[in-house]
């Protein structure tokens, strides 16, 4: 059971964190944020959240494995196929009737969306004409994207779920096997854009046609969401494209009266026109 | 300002349907609580439960989005493959955190983070299933002072899961499936 202690020293954390750091915690979702810092406490052999902040303040080596546990990583090539096979159905078809493309992969972790992307837009012959964002806080989750090398053993999985999403090649097109892991086509990440960026302090960096944003906004408290929503907002064109995770919705945001449901089931919303 | 929706939490996995069955229709369209239930299910696939159930309920049945704000009289399924949390300020959180005896949804999440949010104004009941998941969950709930509930083993079409709540939680009380619904419907009454 949490105490008013732990909840004070909790609040302290994340605010040595921000001071020291810049990285920002205070608006995540606080039940699972809690048991990822008592499993980070465990790790660090800390009995409180501020022996954590004595650690973490004085030893900057300490930050990037705290992230590790403040970050969910958790993604698959294509995961929830039905979200690609939409995207390439209904979207994909929108999207061809712009001359240029720019595409943000917000909160991109370690790169399995932006490869599913960058092998639909390669499938459906708009990569040409597109130009990706990857962003994340993580510099780690970022330089395992940019790396683009995944375990052999989930490539069955990611295999299925590209031929559920409609894929119109061989996903072993796009990569090759060797020790143990997949090492994908650096010529799909020719066109990306790598970089650090926080959807709750930093603010748009580009006119974009879609933004796929899938299970990051799940970790932020209702603040920090439309915090996110509307620089998604602010950056999507009119008519633009905004995905979310499976059980992602708008419908508890201050931001869904700028939005249309596009695709209900698969979460995809369209910016409404100015 | 509005008073705190009052919950009930259910966690069940081998034999959930049946017993769910047995519950969830029997339950009145002014229950005057919330309920949250866990079931195990296989992460790749769509679940029909809400379906199911809502086709058989009185109350409103719906799988959560994140940040679905938890309301009395109605049942939320936690959707496959994302465990299902309760926030302090009583709204749901969806998370894909690493999974907790395998499982994810896992029981022991919902059960522990409700128990934090309801402190002793929750019943935490453990249903049929092969597996240790929610002994812990309903551990916290019975330690933060809410009511705790266990479908009788010999009753359940798999019973690892209600011996191991059993095992773990001393004021736990083993009830048949009839049981545990006039359970709820007196202590919601109350």
């Amino acid at each position: 059971m949490q105490t008013e202690t732990d909840e004070i020293e909790l609040k302290l954390l994340l605010d040595a964190i921000l001071q020291r750091y810049h990285y920002d915690f205070r608006g995540y979702a606080l039940a699972s944020l809690r048991r990822r810092l008592t499993q980070a406490k465990g790790h660090f052999n800390c009995s409180s959240y501020s022996a954590l902040q004595e650690r973490v303040l004085h030893d900057a080596d300490v930050l990037p494995k705290l992230l590790s546990y403040l970050t969910v990583q958790v993604s698959e090539l294509f995961r929830d196929p039905a979200y690609f096979r939409a995207i390439r159905e209904s979207v994909v078809p929108y999207l061809k009737t712009y001359p240029s493309l720019k595409v943000w992969v917000a909160g991109c972790s370690t790169g399995e969306e932006l490869y599913s992307l960058a092998i639909l837009f390669r499938e459906e012959g708009l990569e040409q004409r597109t130009m990706f964002y990857a962003t994340d806080i993580n510099p780690d989750a970022l330089k395992r994207a940019e790396a683009g090398v995944y375990q052999l053993e989930r490539i069955p999985l990611f295999t299925q779920n590209h031929q559920l999403s409609g894929g119109r090649s061989s996903l072993s097109d796009y990569y090759t096997a060797a020790y143990g892991a997949a090492v994908f086509d650096k010529t799909l990440r020719q066109r990306t854009v790598f970089s650090d960026h926080s959807l709750v302090t930093d603010s748009v960096f580009a006119e974009l046609q879609l933004t796929s944003c899938r299970n990051v906004l799940i970790y932020f408290d209702r603040g920090f969401q439309d915090r996110a929503l509307s620089l998604f907002k602010d950056s999507l064109v009119p008519n633009g494209f905004l995905g979310l995770g499976a059980k992602e919705s708008l419908r508890f945001s201050k931001c869904a009266d700028a939005f249309q449901e596009f695709s209900r089931e698969t979460r995809i919303y369209q910016r409404r026109g100015n | 300002m509005e008073s705190p929706p009052r919950a009930v939490v259910i966690g069940a996995s081998a034999g959930a349907i049946e017993a769910l069955s047995a519950i969830l229709p029997a339950l009145p369209a002014d229950f005057g609580r919330a309920i949250l239930i866990v079931v195990h299910l296989p992460p790749d696939r769509k679940s029909i439960l809400a379906e199911i159930f809502a086709d058989k309920c009185r109350l409103q049945v719906r799988e959560a989005d994140d940040k679905e704000p938890i309301l009395a009289n109605s049942v939320y399924f936690a959707p496959p493959d994302y465990h299902m949390l309760v926030e302090t300020d009583h709204y749901l959180s969806l998370s894909n955190e690493e999974p907790v005896h395998y499982s994810r949804p896992s029981i022991d999440i919902l059960f522990t983070t409700a128990a934090e949010a309801f402190k002793s104004d929750l019943i935490g009941v453990i249903l049929s299933g092969a597996n240790q998941d929610g002994a812990e969950g309903l551990r916290a709930i019975e330690n933060a002072g809410g009511v705790v509930l266990v479908q009788q083993p010999e009753q359940a079409s798999s019973s690892v899961m209600p011996r191991a709540a059993l095992a773990r939680c001393r004021s736990a009380r083993a009830l048949t499936l009839d049981g545990i619904a006039s359970a709820l419907c007196e202590l919601a009454a109350g």
